[in-house]
């Protein structure tokens, strides 16, 4: 069993990215990994804090570096987001003495202490790329996914400026899970670029442009499904599709899912404790197809009915 | 101010470090996904800053339009990092009262900062309300379609999160942080 403090972030603990964060706790524990999450955690501040306080962001930031440290272990956290943004601050304070010392005497206020370099922030992917765990992870496949063709949607910042697990020019990790549950992974144009981001509320026609080019360069291939390491780019991709298609009036139908949710479903486990319901393009009726048959209880039945209901109601409006 | 007091500032800021290195190659503008809406590109407002000219930089809106993708960051053969410049123009424009009103980013991101403000973390639907109520409330309708959605899907908390006593500490820490900074 190998111990981590968990970064879970805030749009994959109860926002829009809520997915993300069930299905990694989910195969975290049939992989001999222990999350421990960081208690009282905060937010990491990411681009908008930085980009408005400087000095206010890095304290913010480091606090969670403090939190962790205190249980000296690595840190892991699912988003990519707050990946980059910690081991950013991390890198900072290393390079900066006067700022590491400036950023404790904040710190101190409430009995924290960080040093640069004290531990290690990794990603989700980069953990489950570990020899020992990928081997548990072959040994726990269940489903056979030969066949199923999966576009790896890397994003920007989990490859970006690179902080050792990943080549940033041509990155391979998603690849390499892909391949490690048996599916096959099918390269496109557009696998790193950005989805926008949080443009997507304050310029949607921005955001929703780049987003089109990306599922336009996944539709290019034959792939089912794509895979994303990133709560941001899962949002912009899933729950914007309709969005795109309205505006663009292309007919993008192709679900989105976390890159522990097919670990998950490989290794056999149900939907609901991936959290598969909470796609909005559904990526149900592609996995049935590698998943053997079983009749839903009436509640399940009676929820996707309403939703289906709803989707084609809005769908007749939008006609 | 001249020139050099503008350099020496951005480049004391962390990520501002290496602005004297660049070579005006263009890699960064060409790498950009957003360069086309900015009203100087990344090479040029770093040729601008450079140059001393403060306000006109600190004004327009090219750092605003800059996702953070860091493409500019990994390609540029002199490790300026643009992007992170760009943080560090949006900071120093912020702190003079110069920021853009050609672009709705920044009021995004104080909308951003303020729910962190309150609650230490970020409550997404709040955050969203509150923005638009701030710049356009009618872009709430358009946003409707895909707040249904992700609040069917269970991915809309409607509350903020509940997380004990975070938002208190946060708010106590970015008060020692304000302090600290200013003595």
């Amino acid at each position: 069993m190998k111990s981590y403090s968990y970064f879970p972030g805030c749009s994959c603990s109860e926002g829009s990215g809520i997915a993300y964060d069930i299905s990694t706790r989910e195969i975290a524990r049939s992989l001999n990994i222990e999350l421990l999450e960081i208690e009282g955690w905060n937010c990491c501040g990411t681009t908008p804090y930085e980009s408005l306080e400087e000095f206010e962001s890095t304290c913010l930031a480091a606090r969670n570096l403090g939190l962790a440290a205190q249980r000296n272990l690595d840190v892991v956290t699912p988003c990519s987001a707050c990946y980059l943004t910690l081991n950013k601050v991390d890198q900072r304070l290393t390079q900066h003495p006067w700022l590491e010392a400036k950023v404790n005497r904040v710190l101190e206020g409430e009995g924290l202490n960080y040093h640069g370099g004290q531990i290690r922030v990794r990603h989700l992917v980069d953990i489950l790329l570990d020899k020992d765990t990928l081997e548990v992870l072959r040994s726990k496949i269940k489903r056979k996914l030969t066949g199923l063709k999966v576009a790896p949607y890397y994003g920007c910042m989990l490859v970006r400026p690179g902080f050792g697990f990943e080549n940033p020019r041509r990155p391979v990790s998603l690849h390499r899970l892909i391949e490690a549950v048996d599916a096959e992974p099918v390269s496109f144009a557009l696998q790193a670029s950005c989805c926008g981001g949080a443009f997507i509320i304050s310029e949607p026609d921005v955001a929703l442009n780049l987003i089109r080019r990306i599922l336009a360069s996944v539709k290019e291939t034959d792939a089912q499904c794509i895979v994303t390491p990133c709560p941001l780019c899962q949002t912009n991709l899933d729950a914007y599709q309709g969005a795109v298609n309205t505006k663009f009036g292309t007919e993008f139908n192709i679900p989105v899912l976390f890159v522990s949710q097919l670990i998950g479903f490989a290794m056999g486990k149900g939907f609901g404790g991936l959290a598969m319901e909470k796609g909005i393009v559904s990526p149900m009726e592609l996995l049935r197809s590698y998943s053997p048959k079983r009749k839903p209880g009436l509640y399940p039945a009676l929820y996707f009915y309403l939703r289906n209901f709803y989707s084609y109601a809005k769908k007749l409006s939008r006609d | 101010m001249s020139a050099a007091d503008f350099i020496r500032e951005v480049s004391h800021l962390p990520g501002g470090e290496a602005i004297a290195e660049c070579i005006q190659c263009g890699t960064c503008s060409a790498s950009c996904p957003n360069v086309g809406l900015m009203e100087y590109s990344p090479r040029k407002i770093i040729a601008m800053a450079r140059a001393g000219m403060r306000e006109r930089v600190l004004q327009s809106n090219s750092m605003w339009y800059c996702v953070s993708c860091q493409l500019c960051s990994l390609r540029c053969p002199k490790d300026v990092k643009p992007s992170e410049i760009m943080h560090v123009l949006e900071s120093l424009s912020i702190k003079y009262g110069l920021d853009s009103k050609r672009t709705r980013n920044p009021a995004m991101y104080k909308a951003f900062v303020d729910s962190i403000k309150n609650y230490g973390r970020i409550y997404e639907l709040g955050f969203m309300i509150k923005f638009c109520l701030k710049t356009n409330p009618f872009a709430l309708f358009g946003l409707m379609s895909v707040g249904i959605d992700l609040f069917l899907s269970g991915r809309l908390a409607l509350t903020p999160s509940k997380a004990g006593d975070t938002g208190q500490k946060v708010r106590a820490l970015l008060q020692r942080a304000h302090a600290v900074k200013e003595a």
